[in-house]
C-alpha cells in the first residue's frame, strides 16, 4: 500500500488511471451487453459448424464475403449469432431475393437441418445471440403485460393489431400473425432489417415472453366483432362502407325505382 | 237535409269503435287533411333520389343504437382497473370510459352488435350525406329556389362530420386518443390563442380528465339535436320547393311528374328504411369496425402504425401528410415575436377544409352571378349538359380524393409494395396537378357526350346494316329516334357566354367585365341541342349526312 501511495505522482499515474478506468467501464459494459447471448444452450457439434461452412461458401459467402467477414454487398456476420441465422434463413428471407429496401418474407430455401449447420457456422465465429430456449416461447407469459410493452415498443411500427406497417423509403414492419414464436424472439434480440435490437437490458427475457403470449393469444382469438377486413383500420372499414355498403343499397335504390311493368 | 238535426250534433257518426277513436282524433288534429295533403305530393322515381333518403334512414338507426349505447357507456376518465372478460387487457390500468367501451363489447349482451351497428351507420350516414351532395351538385338541383337548401345541406355535412368525430373519440383507446391528439395540435397551432383555446377544451394539459365527458356531452345532446333541427328545415324546405326532376317528355319547371307519396311511394320508402336498416345490420353482424380492444387503453407515449381517422375526417389527416415541413432550406415552422407559428400544421388543418367548405356553401351564387341566371328550376341538368360546371365538381372531386388518399399513405405503401416517400411525392403532385387533370378531361368527356347525344338525336341510332343502293353506294341503316327518347336528348338548355350589360348608369364597370370573361369561360365550349329545323333537315335529307354533320369546332355549331 505505501509504495502505492508513494507513486501516486510518478508522471504515469494519470495514465495508469485512466486505463484503468476505460478498462473498468469497457468490461463492465461488455458484460451487460452479453448478458442475453450468454445463454447458448442450442449445443453444436464440430461437424454441423463444418457443414455449415460449406453451406455457406456456397450460398452466402458471394455477399457475406469468406469466412463471413462481409463485403460490400452484405454485412460481417461475425458476432451476429445463430438466432439471427436462425431467423433470416429461417424464415426465407436469406439467401435475398434481390438487392431491395428490405428482404421480405418468401418460401425457405434450406430444411431445419441446413438451418442448423449456418447458424452453428455463424455462431462459431464469435459470441452473438442465440436460439431461445422453449421456456421462454411457451406463450404462457402475463397477455396483458405483454400487450402494454407491444403498444409501447412495437406497435408504432407493426401496428396496435400486429398487421403491420410502412416505413420510409420502401421500407416496412411486417404483419405479425402467423410468426412462430421462436423467429419473433429472435427478431427481437437480433433486429433484422431494418428493426432495432431489444436486449435483454431494454426489454428483460420475461417482457418477451409476454409479449409473444400477448400476440399469439390475439392471433388465437380471432376476431370476435366479424371479420377483421385486415385489422387495418379505419381505412378499410372506410373502403368497405363506400365500396359494399353503399353498393349494395344503391343496387335496392336501381332496384325500387325500376318499373313493374 | 233533415230539419231535426240539433246544431252541436255531429255531423257524421262512425258505424264502428275504432272508426269512432279515429274520427275523435282527426277532429282534434286534422290528420286527414294532412294526409290528403301529403299523401298527394308527388315524388319522381328515380335511384339518384334516394341518397337523402338513406341518410335519413341512417340517423334514424344511429339515434336508436346510440341511445341503447348511452345506457351502458359511461363518459370518466377516472381510472380503474379492466376487470371484464377480455383477456388480453385484463387487469390493465384505463379509463372507465374505455372499461365500460370493452364491457359493451364484451360483457353486454348485443352490446357489440349495436356499437357495430351505431358506427357503420355512422360512417354510412356521412357518406350518403356526400353522396346526395354530389348528386345535386351536378344535377344542378342547387338552383333557385333551392340555394338556401344547399346551405343547410351543407350544414349538415359539417354537423355529420362532427358528430362523428365527436363519437370516435369517446371509447378512449388509443387509436381515439391519437386522433383527439392530432386535434389538439391543430388547435394549438393556431397563432397565438392556439394554446389557451387548448386548455380551455381540454380542462388542462392533454389529455387532461374531463376531454370524454365533454365530448360525450356534445355528441348525445347539442349535436344531434343540430342535425334534427337541420333536418327539419331541409325537409320543410323539400315540402316547400317540391322535388326536383330530370329532363323528360311532359316535365317542365312548371310540374312534377312522378307517383304520390300515398300509398305506393310511403310503403316503399318505409320498406327503404328496413332494408337500410337491414343492409346495416348484416354489416354490423359480419364485419368488425372499429375494434377498441385491440388498440389498448390510450396512452400518450405510444402510436400506432396505421392510425387514422374514419373516413369523413380523412381528407384533413391526408393534407397534414403530404404538408412538407421544410421548403427547401426554409422551414415552415418559423418564430416571429417569440412567438410559435406552426405552418406546418396550421395550413393543411385549415386551408383545405376551407377551400372546400367555402366553395360548397357559395357555389350557387357563384353560378348565379356568372350565368345572371334568375329563372326557378325545377328540371335538372344531365351533368353533360353543364360541362363547365360538371367540370368544376370533378376538379374539387378529384381534390379530395387526393387528399383521402394522403389519409392511407401507409396502407398504400405497404399494399402496393411502394415507397411510402414516392407516394407521398405523386400525392403531393397531384394535389396541385390532379384538379386540372379533372377540369380538362371533364369537361372533355362532357362535350363529347353531348356531340354523340347530338349525333344520335340527327341521325337516329345506328342498325348495323349495311344496304347497298342500285348505284352501288352502300350506306348503313340508321334507326330513327322515338320522341321520347329523342326529347332526353334535345330538351336542355344550352346558354351561350352572356357579354357584359351596361348597369343602369349605361356602364359597364369592372366587376361587370370580370363577370363576361368568367361566362365566356363557362360557356364558351357548347354543344348546342338539334333544332326542330336542323331535325327536319336531317329526316328530310336521308344520306346527305354531310350537310348536317355536327363540325369538329363546337363553337361554330353554337346558333
Amino acid at each position: 500500500m505505501k509504495a502505492l501511495s508513494q507513486k501516486r505522482r510518478h508522471p504515469l499515474a494519470a495514465i495508469a488511471l485512466l486505463l484503468m478506468g476505460l478498462l473498468v467501464t469497457g468490461g463492465l459494459y461488455a458484460v451487460a451487453t452479453t448478458v442475453n447471448q450468454a445463454k447458448a444452450t442450442t449445443t453444436f457439434s464440430a461437424n454441423d459448424a463444418e457443414e455449415g461452412e460449406k453451406l455457406f461458401e456456397a450460398n452466402c459467402a458471394t455477399c457475406h464475403g469468406m469466412g463471413a467477414s462481409g463485403t460490400q454487398d452484405g454485412p460481417s456476420l461475425v458476432g451476429v449469432g445463430a438466432a439471427a441465422v436462425d431467423f433470416q434463413v429461417g424464415t426465407g428471407r436469406m439467401p435475398m431475393q434481390m438487392n431491395a429496401p428490405q428482404a421480405p418474407k418468401k418460401p425457405v430455401q434450406f430444411n431445419d437441418e441446413q438451418t442448423h449447420q449456418l447458424s452453428a457456422y455463424v455462431a462459431s465465429l464469435g459470441p452473438g445471440p442465440s436460439i431461445p430456449e422453449a421456456s421462454v416461447l411457451d406463450g404462457q407469459g402475463d397477455a396483458a403485460k405483454g400487450g402494454e410493452l407491444f403498444r409501447v415498443n412495437c406497435a408504432m411500427c407493426h401496428n396496435a393489431a400486429a398487421a403491420g406497417g410502412a416505413l420510409t423509403r420502401g421500407k416496412f414492419a411486417p404483419a405479425l400473425s402467423g410468426v412462430s414464436s421462436k423467429h419473433i424472439y429472435e427478431a427481437m434480440v437480433t433486429g433484422p432489417q431494418n428493426m432495432p435490437v431489444f436486449s435483454d437490458a431494454n426489454l428483460p427475457p420475461e417482457g418477451k415472453r409476454d409479449i409473444i403470449t400477448f400476440l399469439k393469444q390475439i392471433e388465437a382469438n380471432g376476431s370476435p366483432g366479424g371479420a377483421d377486413l385486415g385489422s387495418l383500420g379505419p381505412v378499410s372499414e372506410g373502403l368497405f362502407v363506400w365500396i359494399a355498403g353503399l353498393g349494395v343499397i344503391i343496387a335496392f335504390t336501381i332496384w325500387l325505382t325500376s318499373r313493374t311493368s | 237535409m233533415s230539419a231535426t238535426s240539433t246544431p252541436n250534433a255531429p255531423t257524421f257518426v262512425a258505424k264502428t269503435k275504432g272508426g269512432r277513436i279515429t274520427n275523435f282524433v282527426d277532429e282534434r288534429v286534422g290528420g286527414s287533411g294532412i294526409l290528403r295533403e301529403f299523401g298527394r305530393k308527388v315524388f319522381p322515381d328515380h335511384w339518384s333520389f334516394m341518397f337523402g333518403e338513406v341518410a335519413l334512414y341512417s340517423f334514424v338507426i344511429l339515434l336508436l343504437s346510440g341511445t341503447f349505447l348511452t345506457f351502458f357507456f359511461d363518459p370518466s376518465m377516472a381510472e380503474t382497473h379492466y376487470e371484464g372478460s377480455y383477456t388480453p387487457l385484463k387487469n390493465v390500468e384505463m379509463s372507465v370510459a374505455y372499461s365500460s367501451s370493452l364491457d359493451i363489447s364484451f360483457d353486454v349482451r348485443g352490446g357489440l352488435f349495436m356499437r357495430q351497428v351505431h358506427h357503420w351507420s355512422a360512417l354510412l350516414f356521412v357518406a350518403s350525406v356526400s353522396v346526395h351532395m354530389l348528386r345535386v351538385f351536378f344535377t344542378g338541383a342547387f338552383r333557385k329556389p333551392r340555394e338556401m337548401n344547399w346551405v343547410v345541406g351543407g350544414v349538415l355535412l359539417i354537423l355529420s362530420m362532427a358528430a362523428g368525430f365527436t363519437g370516435y373519440s369517446l371509447p378512449d383507446d388509443l387509436l381515439s386518443g391519437n386522433g383527439l391528439r392530432i386535434i389538439d395540435g391543430v388547435i394549438k397551432s393556431i397563432p397565438v390563442v392556439g394554446t389557451y383555446i387548448s386548455f380551455f377544451l381540454f380542462g388542462g394539459e392533454f389529455p387532461g380528465t374531463v376531454i370524454i365527458g365533454r365530448l360525450y356531452m356534445l355528441h348525445i345532446l347539442l349535436v344531434p339535436a343540430l342535425i334534427l333541427l337541420m333536418i327539419v328545415l331541409h325537409l320543410f324546405m323539400v315540402v316547400v320547393h317540391k322535388h326536383t326532376q330530370y329532363p323528360g317528355p311532359g316535365r317542365n319547371d312548371g310540374n312534377v311528374v312522378g307517383y304520390p307519396l300515398g300509398p305506393v311511394y310511403a310503403a316503399k320508402a318505409g320498406g327503404f328504411f328496413f332494408i337500410v336498416f337491414g343492409v346495416i345490420a348484416l354489416m354490423a353482424g359480419f364485419f368488425t369496425i372499429n375494434p377498441i380492444w385491440n388498440y389498448g387503453p390510450y396512452d400518450p407515449s405510444p402510436v400506432s402504425a396505421g392510425t387514422q381517422p374514419d373516413w369523413y375526417i380523412g381528407f384533413v389527416d391526408g393534407a397534414l401528410r403530404l404538408m412538407p415541413g421544410t421548403i427547401g432550406d426554409w422551414s415552415v415552422e418559423q418564430v416571429w415575436f417569440g412567438q410559435v407559428f406552426s405552418f406546418n400544421v396550421l395550413l393543411p388543418a385549415l386551408v383545405p377544409a376551407g377551400i372546400i367548405f367555402t366553395v360548397l356553401f357559395t357555389y350557387p351564387w357563384i353560378e348565379r352571378w356568372i350565368t345572371k341566371d334568375n329563372r326557378e328550376h325545377h328540371v335538372l341538368d344531365r351533368p353533360r349538359n353543364a360541362p363547365t360546371r360538371t367540370a368544376i365538381g370533378m376538379a374539387g372531386f378529384v381534390w379530395y380524393c387526393v387528399m383521402w388518399a394522403a389519409a392511407g399513405s401507409d396502407l398504400i405503401a405497404t399494399h402496393f409494395h411502394v415507397s411510402l416517400n414516392d407516394v407521398t411525392y405523386w400525392l403531393r403532385a397531384l394535389f396541385f396537378v390532379g384538379p386540372v387533370i379533372a377540369f380538362i378531361v371533364t369537361k372533355r368527356v362532357a362535350l363529347a357526350l353531348q356531340r354523340k347525344d347530338r349525333e344520335i338525336a340527327l341521325h337516329g341510332r345506328e342498325t348495323g346494316r349495311i344496304v347497298r343502293l342500285p348505284h352501288g353506294e352502300f350506306i348503313e341503316v340508321h334507326a330513327p329516334l322515338d320522341e321520347y327518347k329523342r326529347y332526353k336528348l334535345v330538351g336542355f338548355e344550352s346558354p351561350s357566354p352572356l357579354p357584359a350589360e351596361p348597369n343602369a348608369h349605361g356602364v359597364v364597370d369592372k366587376k361587370e367585365k370580370r363577370r363576361a370573361l368568367l361566362s365566356k369561360w363557362f360557356f364558351e365550349d357548347r354543344v348546342a341541342p338539334a333544332t326542330p329545323a336542323e331535325l327536319a333537315a336531317a329526316h328530310g335529307h336521308h344520306g346527305e349526312h354531310e350537310a348536317i354533320e355536327s363540325g369538329e369546332s363546337q363553337k361554330t355549331l353554337s346558333h
